[in-house]
């Protein structure tokens, strides 16, 4: 961008210039800086480029892990600038942390299910904007009043006389008229594509094998590596015995790195049968004792430490004390591995002091800053080159796999594609670490809640991930939602921090501290409509008074499911109901337990009022993909530690829900005209205590650790 | 060297012959569709046709593939049963991230080639090899009972 570029002075937009022969109109997404002292720059952070042939390209900071980001946000200013979704062309942004910082997150993160409402507003304002701009051209052309005009699929037309021209041909009039001060939006009367189901603009690359993902780059000379890292967290490399894996066909090099050891070959299958080759010797170091007993030993033992209040209602000790009865119990959850279908893998070549790198990540900033570190180079030197991700589901908000993989590269002299394997990356995850819950209600005389303790014993991911939402001692989202919805009068949320040993990495996992807290609230919720002799929904209505969506939800779901009719014997049926991430969902699971204790999903009806809905059907696969990944989670979700080592390795030792296991699910939405709200998330949270609910109404036991143990539902 | 066909053209490729297929589709040959996803014949990601029979690609070694007729996502569109399952799986908006959906949809054409009219269980039974973890399972079987519906109709469809 060059001189003659015009501001205007409103927070809002945009710059707009006449560039290489397009129409280029730069607006900001709403940053995290903005609101900061001196940011007065305002330096636009989206561009919408409109070429003469008409083509619109979207810069778009956003990354596509099958949340459908691609198609709705296109969809947002397809819709304003009056073009068809087919006329929009996406182009990925490169990092930039400064440029494109998410205005929650703080950082160029796509994660969160964050990044609609990041740009609801901007992106239609930034159309709709460009659109006016294109429309004053054509009646300066025409000498004809804008309001005469009507635009559709790029033209500007005017119906009076017939007359039409395409945006293209109008691109550098529109450059040189003044940036429109206040264009009004559409309303959702007269969407055309938002709230439209259309189908995903990336969809024809996946089913014919052109989609290219970070594991399909092939950079020219690009070579193979196989690599194992110290199985013992924070292990090092002791030493390696290479002469076998030397003989073997196609095998280049042997590369050592502090805590690990990787083989540069032909292809990935000489890299692996060389890996295999290797004698390695590790120094496990301090954690080659550490057991899963002793990590949860440690969490159940803070359960009874001192806690850090995160949130603070009336007085709960007070209430307790005048409390009818108490009802009190713990939750445990495990730590849990991602296993996204690709597996981790970055490709990497340093050369003459600069660093290219061909991966998929939710982060690009902190990918092409973690490279740069690795490369020894400076940050401008780093190209990144971003891919579809095959799943993301949190594990791709790390960058580690980026710093191994430049650190190997370091050492090649091409590029070098480093492909974890299953068992690497099950055993490398950065996990959800274990969670446990200790809940203490007060209750008076009608078995009605007084008083809402919850205890949460967990790790600060925050301390790590976003520093500013670690505050006071309180990770902000290891307490998020620990009390659910509901009205309690008085309210005690505190929080004890608990890690894992050095080296054993922990993150963020999908639906986050959601998936934790409302498996906690909504399992204890359960518990007291059934010691209060109370239907599951009635009592949940009775607390939700004061909001009214939740409220709206929770009915709707029960009246889909046909709440209240009776299932077969061995069945039950059991809801959940909970706010987060800017939504409103209710579940309705109903499952089937037999004599083995085996546990099966037969139905799951979900209720979600998400505000407004970009792309419905986008809405509802989110649904679907979130119950399946939570019952994956709830019935067989478990990662486990024995001599500082994870025992599973493959989905034979950690399996995930297939095809003849999956429920029917029916998916409902709350029509709304509410800004959006996430998606991408909640279902997984939701999906857990409606399980288990419904597992006690069908057995009569109460799931409180999981996963689910057959062993303890057997008759 | 070892002689591999693929999508009707021959390749010389010189790896050992435990390779196993995959790596040969996607490191040698760059054919990259078929995806990477266990390497123990557990998740259906690399699935391909060889001589028409689904096989998962991760376990299979070149040695042994001979002179069959290897078939990856790259050629289903030229295969009448798998254009319409890939135009039932648009139509129905199966995918998400798109990763595990070349292995579903070669699970599936070797499915609807050998059971025109499958029933859900004939479906959970060859499906249930193939995970995805975008959940998209009920939607993967409502495509394969769409396309299996409009083959049908056609009467034929035979690649």
């Amino acid at each position: 961008m060059s001189g003659g570029i015009r501001q205007s002075r409103r927070a809002f937009l945009a710059t707009v210039a006449a560039a290489g022969g397009s129409l280029l109109v730069g607006f900001r997404f709403a940053s995290a800086a903005d609101g900061r002292a001196g940011s007065t720059a305002l330096a636009p952070n989206a561009f919408i480029r409109i070429d003469r042939a008409s083509v619109v390209t979207l810069t778009l900071p956003y990354v596509e892990m099958g949340q459908g980001a691609y198609t709705s946000q296109a969809q947002l200013l397809a819709d304003e600038l009056d073009v068809g979704l087919d006329q929009v062309k996406l182009e990925h942004a490169p990092p930039d942390e400064a440029l494109y910082s998410h205005s929650v997150w703080g950082g160029q993160i796509t994660g969160g299910s964050g990044s609609l409402s990041d740009s609801w507003s901007s992106l239609r304002q930034a159309g709709a904007t460009a659109r006016a701009l294109l429309v004053a051209a054509a009646c300066k052309q025409w000498q004809v009043d804008a309001k005469s005009c009507r635009t559709e699929r790029g033209q500007v037309m005017h119906p009076a006389t017939g007359r039409r021209i395409k945006y293209g041909e109008l691109i550098e009039d529109a450059a040189g008229l003044p940036v429109p001060q206040k264009v009004p939006l559409k309303t959702p009367g007269t969407f055309r594509l938002i709230g439209r189901s259309v189908k995903r603009v990336e969809a024809p690359a996946k089913i014919d094998g052109s989609a290219k993902f970070g594991i399909d780059a092939l950079p020219a000379g690009v070579v193979f590596a196989a690599v194992a890292a110290s199985p013992v967290f924070n292990g090092k490399l002791a030493g390696v015995d290479d002469r076998k894996a030397r003989a073997v066909k196609g095998v280049r090099q042997i590369v050592k790195l502090d805590d690990a050891v990787a083989v540069i070959a032909d292809h990935t299958w000489a890299a692996r049968k060389g890996l295999a080759a290797l004698q390695i010797s590790w120094n496990e170091g301090a954690n080659a004792n550490v057991t899963s007993a002793k990590l949860i030993g440690e969490c159940d033992a803070a359960l009874e430490g001192e806690g850090v209040v995160a949130k603070k209602v009336g007085d709960a000790a007070l209430a307790e004390g005048k409390a009818a009865s108490t009802f009190e119990a713990t939750y445990r959850q495990p730590m849990l591995a991602h296993l996204a279908m690709e597996p981790i893998n970055c490709t990497a070549h340093v050369h003459a002091g600069r660093c290219e790198v061909w991966v998929g990540s939710q982060v690009l900033g902190r990918a092409q800053k973690a490279a740069a570190e690795a490369a020894g180079v400076p940050l401008k030197n780093v190209i990144v080159h971003n891919h579809l991700l095959g799943g993301g589901f949190g594990r791709r908000l790390e960058s580690d796999y980026v710093s191994q993989a430049v650190s190997i590269a370091r050492q090649v002299d091409r590029p070098v594609k480093v492909t974890w394997s299953r068992e690497e990356d099950v055993q490398h995850d950065f996990f959800r670490y274990h969670n446990h819950s200790k809940v203490r209600v007060g209750l008076d005389g009608k078995g009605k809640a007084m008083s809402w303790r919850h205890r949460v014993v967990g790790p600060a991911i925050m301390t790590k991930f976003l520093p500013q939402f670690f505050k006071d001692g309180v990770d902000f989202d290891v307490v998020n939602g620990a009390d659910g919805p509901y009205e309690f009068p008085n309210v005690l949320v505190d929080y004890v921090r608990r890690e894992a040993p050095e080296g054993l990495r922990t993150g963020n996992w999908r639906g986050v501290g959601h998936t934790r807290n409302v498996f906690v609230v909504e399992s204890a919720i359960d518990e007291l409509a059934h010691r209060a002799g109370e239907d599951p929904i009635a009592y949940r209505r009775a607390l939700l008074t004061k909001s009214p969506r939740a409220l709206a939800v929770l009915e709707l779901a029960a009246q889909k499911a046909g709440w209240g009719k009776t299932l077969g014997k061995g069945r039950g049926r059991g809801v959940s109901v909970m706010e987060g991430f800017g939504s409103y969902l209710a579940q309705v699971a109903e499952v089937r337990v037999d004599s083995t204790g085996s546990v099966r999903v037969e139905r799951v009806v979900c209720a979600v009022d998400c505000g407004t809905a970009v792309n419905p059907d986008i809405v509802k696969a989110q649904m679907e993909s979130g119950i399946i990944f939570g019952i994956s989670a709830v019935l067989y979700g478990k990662v486990t530690v024995a001599n500082g080592r994870i025992e599973q390795s493959n989905f034979d030792n950690c399996p995930v829900l297939r095809m003849h296991e999956a429920p029917r699910i029916e998916v409902h939405l709350v029509k709304s005209s509410a800004d959006p709200g996430g998606v991408g998330e909640p279902g997984t949270s939701a999906i857990q205590p409606a399980v288990t609910n419904a597992i006690f109404n069908a057995t009569g036991k109460r799931v409180r650790d999981l996963p689910v143990d057959a062993g303890f539902l057997r008759t | 060297m070892t002689t591999v066909t693929v999508n009707g053209a021959r390749h010389e490729v010189d790896v050992d012959d435990d390779t196993p297929l995959l790596w040969v589709l996607r490191d040698v040959l760059k054919l990259t569709g078929t995806k990477f996803g266990c390497g123990i014949a557990q998740c259906g990601a690399c699935t391909v046709h060889v001589n028409g029979v689904a096989r998962r690609s991760c376990v299979t070694p070149v040695g042994l593939v001979g002179g069959a007729d290897v078939r990856t996502i790259e050629s289903l569109r030229g295969n009448a049963v798998g254009r319409a399952l890939q135009e039932a799986w648009l139509d129905v908006a199966v995918v998400q991230c798109g990763y595990c959906q070349p292995g579903q949809l070669m699970s599936a054409t070797a499915l609807l080639e050998s059971n025109r009219s499958p029933s859900n269980a004939d479906i959970d039974a060859v499906m249930s090899g193939n995970i995805c973890r975008c959940g998209t399972y009920g939607r993967i079987r409502a495509a394969i009972r769409q396309a299996a519906k409009r083959l049908d109709a056609k009467g034929g469809g035979a690649s």
